[in-house]
């Protein structure tokens, strides 16, 4: 197996992007990171979506964006795994240019979610159909559950738990690219609308439009196109059960910590190493279960420790300096493409005002549904 | 000078509160109220309706701009809940309130905007020399589907305007109108209720088309929100016309004497000509008011008026919009209002 180096990025801005459908959006990522990486053909590609069908009644995602991004006669494929769609369709690309497949393999994600009325129907698909969404449960209920359970359990407060999303918006005030750069206050959170008690409208990422690429080459190549590639260390992969009631602990993701775990071997370090984590945080909750289930905290107390500050800036680790789902925003399929973006922009010093001071390692963490399927990605600055 | 030479409004007396309508749905009333800036709209008794409405708008501004009613010589009602799908509101109208019959009648519809082309093509035909008077309404008895974000707004009423050139009483010195194939809100026939595209009725319909209009109209013009005493756009919501107000640098202070939508709710082609009234009771010589509508579908109608002399003479000749709204106050729960609006099915 090769060793594999990030060669470019690109992605769009996320937000409301009423001009632009789901083939502009993702030939501007791909565009954009192709001439990043001053290639201007690539051998393969994968592109992230979780449901273009029924968002835009669009399949063949290969024919179409080979097409639009002027790659015709390309091999492509759409990747689907939910919500860990776009870290998917990384790990894909990953493993096609490792084992010496191919050479310059482009990787990444879109979705065009703002074209239906009622997209909480779509993001069900995630559930297990016939015995969650059947019965009329969906995402912001089945992470309601998880809230309540975990605060039961640990004595986590409301106001602990806001306290993720008013540190996403921190971070995201410095990122262009944000579909909300700006501050929230504990009274914005506490005073939002009510979506699935206890998670108010602020402990949701927003409905995004946004399309993000990256261009993978072997790393004795990268050379050639770029002074600063990044190095993807290790990707950890893993499924849990699709069904909520099928955790044996409502206050654990198994599948972020079987990823994380083989991501940890694979890169041969541990938590202790990571400088900043791309964490999905699709609810507020999300981001504190998965801060623990990937090593940076014990059970049960992620979320006093990140209200406490050690989830920012000087702290114990960043966790989303992009501002995270909530605030960057969530194009379902694009996140964790975004996510990879985001660790290459953190380890070659092109991170700006939110820049981790000497991040040497990153990771990312990227899941599908209540925790159904999860990609960890460790990053490495060369 | 050709410009408004009489002015009119009517709004029903029964209202609903916003915190009546968030109870019956399960909603939070606190958020609603502070999500759309309204807290009760009017409702329309059980026999009235658009064309009852603009009667009595008509016979306002008729009080106002005293003419002899034969006089007028075109009579546009623009409404997009025109009490049939075919057969003139424009007609009762007329025998009601002893114009024509030698006179052009025509009914307009183009979502919220209908009210302000009605002006706009009574304005023309004046302007043109076609004939001394016209006048332009627009009311609406708009319903909002049980439920839907809508059923807050959705409220009723409407104003008149007499065009012409004697005695006028703002003249109008420019318009400017901006439209496009947008289709943020529409309703097929045969459906009882509209459907809209959700955020998609923001930025590419409402300020698109606002603003494309009103930065015409200024450039065009020469002018800029600074030099207005007033401004009034299209209200669907107590937010909306605030933020594209500020974008185009108007102040509160001159939109809120026209801003009537948090306690009116959302006329639809009443809406900016009722807001553009309640400015006429108060407005002095020499004001400036500046005027924008919009209609999902979608378009919008943009005038600069200047305020003559002759407004001080006339402006207590018929009630005045505010007193309107808060002299006269029936609240309704919930159950009488879905009684009312034909929201219940009856037995028939």
């Amino acid at each position: 197996m090769r060793d594999v180096a990030i060669i470019g990025v690109g992605m769009t801005k996320f937000g409301e992007l009423w001009e632009q459908g789901i083939r502009d959006m993702f030939a501007e990522a791909a565009i954009k990171a192709m001439d990043d990486a001053g290639v201007k053909k690539i051998d393969s590609f994968y592109v992230g979506a979780m449901s273009s069908g029924l968002y835009t009644y669009q399949e063949h995602l290969s024919s179409l964006m080979a097409d639009y991004m002027g790659q015709i006669g390309v091999p492509g494929l759409h990747v689907e795994s939910a919500c860990a769609s776009g870290g998917s369709a990384v790990r894909a690309a990953f493993i096609e240019v490792a084992s010496g497949m191919s050479d310059i393999v482009l990787a990444g994600g879109v979705e065009k979610m703002w074209d239906v009325e009622d997209g909480t129907i779509v993001l069900a698909t995630a559930s297990d159909q016939e015995y969650e969404a059947y019965n009329g449960v969906t995402f912001p209920g089945l992470y309601a559950m998880m809230a309540r359970v975990y605060m039961e359990k640990y004595g986590l407060t409301r106001e602990e738990l806001a306290q993720v999303p008013i540190k996403n918006h921190k971070h995201s005030v410095n990122n262009p690219n944000a579909q909300y750069p700006f501050e929230i206050s504990l009274n914005d959170v506490l005073k939002s609308s009510m979506v699935a008690d206890p998670l108010r409208l602020m402990d949701c990422s927003p409905i995004t439009d946004g399309a993000a690429a990256v261009i993978l080459c072997p790393l004795d190549r990268a050379k050639e196109f770029t002074d600063k590639p990044v190095k993807i260390r290790a990707v950890g992969a893993a499924t849990g059960p699709i069904a909520l009631h099928d955790h044996k602990d409502l206050t654990r993701l198994e599948a972020v910590k079987l990823a994380a775990d083989r991501a940890y071997k694979m890169a041969g370090l541990s938590p202790a190493d990571i400088s900043f984590v791309e964490v999905h945080d699709c609810f507020s909750i999300a981001e504190i279960i998965v801060a623990e289930e990937l090593g940076f905290f014990e059970y049960g107390t992620a979320g006093k420790a990140i209200a406490e500050g050690q989830g920012t800036y000087g702290g114990k680790i960043v966790i989303n300096p992009s501002g995270g789902l909530k605030a960057k925003g969530h194009p379902v399929g694009a996140t964790g493409a975004a996510q990879v973006i985001e660790a290459y922009y953190q380890l070659t010093g092109k991170a700006g005002a939110r820049q981790v001071p000497d991040a040497k390692f990153g990771m990312t963490q990227n899941m599908g549904g209540s925790g159904g399927s999860c990609i960890v990605h460790i990053l490495e600055a060369l | 000078m050709v410009g408004i030479v009489g002015y009119g409004a009517y709004v029903p007396a029964h209202r609903i509160k916003s915190s009546t309508i968030a109870e019956q749905w399960g909603s939070d009333p606190a958020a609603i109220e502070r999500g759309l800036l309204l807290t009760e709209k009017t409702v329309p008794g059980q026999d009235e309706d658009t064309i009852t409405i603009s009667v009595a708008a008509a016979k306002n501004a008729l009080k106002r701009a005293r003419i002899d009613p034969q006089k007028i010589g075109a009579v546009y009602i623009g409404s997009e809940s025109h009490p049939y799908a075919v057969k003139p509101s424009g007609t009762i109208l007329i025998d009601a309130l002893g114009i024509g019959p030698h006179v052009h009648v025509a009914d307009y519809e183009f979502a919220c905007k209908a009210g302000s082309e009605a002006m706009y093509v009574a304005y023309s035909h004046v302007k043109s020399g076609e004939m001394e008077y016209a006048m332009g309404i627009g009311a609406d008895t708009s319903q909002g589907a049980p439920g839907d974000a809508l059923e807050y707004s959705a409220s009723a009423g409407g104003a008149a305007f007499i065009f012409g050139k004697t005695n006028v009483l703002a003249e109008v010195l420019f318009t400017h109108s901006y439209t496009s194939d947008t289709p943020d809100f529409w309703r097929r026939e045969y459906q009882r209720y509209p459907r809209h595209g959700g955020r998609f009725t923001g930025e590419p319909a409402y300020f698109k088309h606002i603003l494309g209009a009103s930065r015409a109209i200024l450039e065009k013009s020469g002018m800029k929100a600074s030099d207005f005493a007033y401004a009034v756009f299209h209200m669907p919501n107590g937010k909306f016309p605030l933020k594209v107000g500020k974008t185009l640098g108007f102040t509160n202070q001159q939109m809120e004497q026209g801003w009537v939508v948090n306690i009116m709710g959302n006329t639809y082609s009443g809406s900016s000509p009722t807001g553009l009234t309640s400015i006429l009771d108060v407005a002095k010589p020499g004001d400036k008011i500046f005027m924008c509508s919009f209609g999902s579908g979608a378009g919008s109608d943009s005038f600069i008026f200047q305020v003559t002399d002759k407004i001080l003479e006339v402006q207590d000749l018929a009630p005045k919009t505010r007193d309107l709204l808060n002299n006269k106050k029936i609240y309704l729960s919930y159950g009488k209002y879905a009684a009312y609006r034909k929201k219940i099915l009856f037995n028939d």
